[in-house]
């Protein structure tokens, strides 16, 4: 019954901090239905479903950059072990440059805009993509691409039925620790240089010291990072590998 | 490759084909290799294993471009289909979709019911490569390169590693459906009897470096080749290359 433990499991959580703030009363740590009045009146009055939105719009655009830009990236070093070895030192520096001074550096050159943040989350993400992506790319079976081209498959063929398919648990893997990552930077994004979202509301109840109000937006956040998991993400991976659960 | 008329032989004058190892040692797989496959007839390439006929094939598919000389395959506007030795088909992909990738995107909608009939692959076209047996998977490489229509086909060994009745009745499949349309083809084997039984031409050749041992020419139809008539023809070509091991002689 892993869903009766999981409720359990959660409940026994809510318990426990129901407890712990009843034992030490104080503003900085609210009781559950505390929290949850906090979230009703924002809900309430929209506003937890635009910032909510706004966040999740961000998520969105820095993963479909990330991905996509990472993913041409690291095929491209994959199938070239020349261009892999010129710019394999680049990759290790990005791998390792903290993703506040991408930020910081992103609205310092660019501006404090849309396209600055959504680009610095992606440029944090990139690297990962990449790594991930060219593991895919060497793994490439050389027989595949030999009858694409005995058989004169369109590039959009090749790309869609030939490289694709063989990146898919690569992808899959790459998008799993990307949303994951991504959100978590957006936050810090927006609360350094912009005026909506989750992020940027969790620095307004910071200076005003409401806990409450942070807990409610960040318990509100994840819950829908993990109704995209569970609804999205998960039934599009068992699409892409319908193939392989049918046995001969 | 230049454009030739429409009756035009597979012409193949290949100078030289030499393997650097990563050692740098030169390995030289063909020299002087020169035969023709005549417009809408079917020859075999047979050999001594490792004699460098699979290098041909991988030249004469474009794949590999590094050799001196030169080929000209039939047809004006060539389509080239190829039967690999493995199946080769996208695992992620179902049969009928297998077979479709391969044509043109203008050509998508051409009935294939007939090649999927005749294949003995009708019920066949929803399944995914992994569900198949080793011989299905082969008929199904067998519809992909006939679907296109072909003017020249290639097969590298397409009977490979089954067992007899299966190969059979693949032979036999692979015959009706060739017969409704000959196009010129050139299939690699080891097996002299499946040589003799299929081809209008048997090329032989001589082992590393490849050439031209000599052609073993057969005009008579394919339908009369019974038993007995292809243990006939097996004893001449053996007269004729008493130092050919008699692959697939029994």
């Amino acid at each position: 019954m892993p869903a009766l433990t999981v409720a359990a499991s959660l409940a026994a959580l809510g318990l426990l901090w129901w407890l712990a703030a009843g034992a030490w009363q104080s503003r900085a740590l609210p009781t559950p239905v505390a929290v949850w009045r906090t979230l009703a009146a924002e809900a309430a009055s929209g506003d937890l479903f635009y910032n909510l939105g706004a966040t999740l719009g961000r998520v969105v655009a820095a993963y479909i950059v990330a991905m996509v830009v990472g993913t041409a990236i690291g095929t491209f070093l994959g199938l070239s072990r020349r261009a892999d070895r010129f710019f394999n030192p680049w990759l290790v520096l990005f791998l390792n440059i903290p993703a506040l001074v991408v930020i910081v550096l992103a609205y310092i050159w660019f501006g404090l805009n849309e396209a600055a943040a959504i680009g610095a989350v992606a440029v944090n993400k990139i690297p990962n993509v990449v790594v991930t992506m060219r593991e895919g790319a060497r793994a490439f079976d050389p027989a595949y691409s030999e009858l694409a081209s005995v058989y004169r498959f369109s590039w959009p063929d090749r790309i869609r039925h030939i490289l694709l398919p063989q990146l898919q648990p690569y992808l899959a893997a790459a998008s799993r620790s990307g949303i994951a990552l991504i959100w978590k930077i957006v936050l810090v994004v927006e609360l350094l240089g912009r005026s909506n979202g989750v992020g940027f509301q969790i620095s307004l109840y910071f200076q005003l010291f409401d806990v409450a109000g942070i807990l409610a937006y960040t318990l509100a956040f994840v819950a829908i990072m993990l109704a995209v998991e569970f609804m999205m993400v998960q039934p599009l991976e068992r699409h892409a590998t319908r193939w392989r659960r049918r046995a001969a | 490759m230049r454009p030739v008329g429409a009756a035009a032989p597979l012409e193949v004058r290949i100078a030289e084909k030499t393997f650097i190892s990563a050692q740098g040692v030169a390995l030289t797989a063909l020299r002087d290799l020169a035969f023709e496959v005549p417009h809408g007839s079917f020859a075999c390439l047979f050999g001594p294993s490792g004699c460098g006929k699979s290098t041909l094939l991988r030249i004469l598919l474009g794949l590999d471009r590094e050799f001196s000389g030169s080929y000209t395959l039939p047809g004006g506007q060539t389509r080239t289909a190829a039967v690999f030795q493995e199946p080769t088909l996208l695992p992620w992909r179902n049969v009928a979709c297998n077979v479709e990738l391969a044509l043109p995107k203008a050509a998508r909608k051409t009935d294939l019911d007939w090649l999927f009939e005749a294949l003995g692959l009708a019920e066949m076209r929803t399944l995914y490569p992994s569900e198949l047996s080793l011989g299905l998977a082969r008929r199904v490489a067998l519809a992909r390169a006939f679907a296109i229509e072909p003017s020249v086909l290639f097969l590298d060994e397409p009977f490979v590693s089954l067992d007899e009745p299966t190969a059979e009745r693949l032979r036999g499949l692979l015959m009706s459906v060739w017969s409704a349309r000959p196009t010129t083809a050139l299939m690699v084997t080891h097996n002299l009897r499946e040589a003799v039984t299929l081809s209008d031409r048997i090329v032989v050749l001589t082992p590393r470096p490849a050439r031209v041992r000599g052609v073993f020419d057969i005009r008579l139809p394919r339908e009369h080749r019974n038993r007995q008539v292809v243990d006939d023809l097996l004893r001449a070509f053996h007269i004729k290359f008493p130092e050919q091991a008699g692959g697939g002689y029994a």
